[in-house]
Parts: C-alpha cells; structure tokens; sequence
C-alpha cells in the first residue's frame, strides 16, 4: 500500500520539525488529509494564529467539496457508516472508490477501503516518527513522496477516460493560477478547472443540438459529448 | 516550541473545517446525482484535479537558481515511466522518492 512510505515519510518530517512522535499519530487522526497534513506541521511549528489556519484549511482542502458530486456514498448504508465515509473521504480514498466496479460498491468494500487507508497512513506515521527519532539525521527530500503520489493517482486517473483535454485544462488552470494568485493557487486552480469544465459541457450539449440531435435532448446531448471527446 | 493545547486546538480547528468540507455538499448535492452535468464532472474532473495537485506540490521548487528543478524533473519522470510501465503504484512511488532524495543529498545538492 503507497501510504505506508508517505506515512513514514509525513511521520519522519514530524520528528525533524521537533515535534514528539506520538503528535503523527494524532495528526493523521484528527486531520486526515495528506497535503495539509503536511502544511499543517509547518504551520503548527511556526505557531500560526488559528483564523490562518482556518483559511488554509479551507483552501487547501476546498478540492473536498467536489469529491461529493461522484463518491459513491450512495453505496454506503448506515449513519455511522456514512459518517466515517464522509469524514475519511481522502483524495486517495476518492480515487480509490472509482477503481471499485460499480456493481461491487457495497458498505463493507467502501468502508474497508477507506478504513485500510487511514490503517496504513497512521502506522506509516508512527513508524516515521519513531525512526525519525531513532535516527541522527533525517534525510532532505522525502516530501516529494507525495508529488509522487499524486502523479501515480494522475496516470491512474487518465487511464479511466484516456481523455486528454481534461489534463490540459487542468494544467493551463494550475498555471495560471500559479502566476494570478501563487498564494492560492489550489483553490483558484480548481475553480478555473470547474469552470473550463462547465464551458466545455455547455460547447458540447450545443454541438450535439447543431448535429441535428433531438432538440433539447439533454442525454442525446451527453452522448454526444462522449462521442465528441473520444474521436 | 508550540504548546501541546496550541497544537490540539489547532488540530480540531483543522477536523472540524475538514470534516464540513467533506460531509456538508453531500446533504446539498444528493438531489442532483441524476443530472448530465454532474455526471461530466464527476467523468473528466478526477483526472484533472490530481494533475492540479501534482503542480501544487512543486510549487516551490526554485526554477532560476539552484539545480532550476533539474532533481525535480528527473525524479517525476522516473515515478512516470515507472508507472507507466509497471503500474505498481508502490513501486512508482517509493523509486521515485528514492531517487528525489538521492539527488537532493548527492550530486545535486545545494546549500540549505
């Protein structure tokens, strides 16, 4: 399981922050984002006032907002069930659910997953934390484990539609925003994102009505927009 | 060094924000899982928002000094061709950050 390294990863830069070892534990439990889970040592150990660390919060984990539109909860019966589903919706959890078939989502497969994940990613931390503690020194560089993540659940990603103007959305919006507005760039980048999408949806649903598809149909529409993009 | 209470009310500040990020849109949104629109999004969004994601990690990578993001760029494309070529997720992830903290501490590092 990738979460196991990128635990020890976050739990070794717990430890070289000076933090004490069983703070990567409580990180992962009560955070439970990887990203801001990383932000928030360096956040923490610079005593940021609490508002600050509220907006980044916000910002950083806004993307969250949009896992709702296409997490299968639906799947997942039970208050408590739904309960820790929602709470433990991580991006890996997100992309994880659509590597389940559609037919096999069931409350037991969900919640496994994403109770597998917080396993892994908290023991990772813990074994950082004490190796961290354990070692004179700890290596420079383990943060780019989670580049490498994200890269990994990218190509995995695309492997599901093989759509390529979507990516490139994507990276003109992150460029953008990484010029507009550096210090937001995560929340202005997902929303420029959105909206190129939206714009796309709409050029598309207009397109189908130009080929001479029932007017108004909305799922002609949709069809033709997948037809579109796969062409 | 930050108080264990600093870092516990900071800890639940972050829970509590998280938590509503992630569980009130399903109380807004449950209504509209039927629609075309939502069902494009939640198609060609994922892809995107990793992509996204990836950049935001490598936002602070110094391009105009230093190695101009040579050990950056050298390990994302050993974690990609890994990848693609493998597939093992572990594998792609862990050669990857092996090979970024090699470079950093080797040939390619700079005065920190």
């Amino acid at each position: 399981m990738a979460l196991v390294p990128l635990g020890i990863a976050f739990g070794l830069l717990v430890v070289q922050a000076g933090l004490a070892w069983w703070w990567a534990p409580l990180f992962s439990i009560f955070i439970y984002a990887g990203s801001l889970e990383f932000l928030a040592i360096g956040l923490i150990v610079a005593m940021t006032p609490l508002a600050q660390i509220a907006l980044a919060t916000v910002l950083v984990n806004f993307r969250h907002v949009f896992y709702a539109l296409s997490f299968p909860l639906q799947a997942v019966r039970g208050r408590a069930a739904k309960t820790y589903s929602m709470y433990a919706l991580t991006d890996e959890a997100y992309a994880l659910a659509h590597h389940v078939p559609a037919a096999e989502r069931s409350t037991a497969r969900i919640l496994w997953m994403q109770l597998q994940c917080q396993g892994y990613w908290v023991l990772g931390g813990i074994l950082g934390a004490l190796l961290g503690t354990a070692l004179p020194t700890i290596p420079r560089g383990m943060d780019f484990a989670l580049t490498a993540l994200f890269t990994v659940l990218t190509i995995d990603a695309f492997r599901v539609t093989r759509d390529v103007p979507s990516p490139i959305l994507a990276l003109l919006s992150a460029l953008i925003a990484l010029v507009v507005a550096p210090d937001q760039m995560l929340v202005v980048a997902m929303g420029l994102f959105v909206v190129a999408l939206t714009a796309r949806f709409l050029l598309g649903r207009r397109a189908g009505r130009r080929a001479g598809r029932r007017p108004g149909g909305v799922s002609a529409a949709g069809t033709a927009v997948e037809e579109g993009t796969r062409a | 060094m930050p108080s264990a209470g600093y870092v516990l009310a900071a800890l639940t500040t972050i829970f509590v924000i998280t938590f509503a990020l992630r569980a009130l849109p399903f109380a807004v949104l449950e209504p509209l899982r039927a629609s075309p629109y939502i069902a494009f999004l939640s198609r060609y969004m994922p892809v995107g928002i990793m992509l996204i994601l990836v950049v935001y990690t490598l936002r602070t990578v110094p391009l105009t000094s230093g190695w101009h993001g040579l050990p950056e760029a050298v390990a994302l494309a050993v974690t990609i061709g890994l990848h693609l070529w493998r597939r093992n997720a572990l594998v792609s992830i862990l050669v990857g950050t092996g090979t970024y903290v090699v470079l950093v501490n080797t040939v390619m590092a700079t005065a920190a």
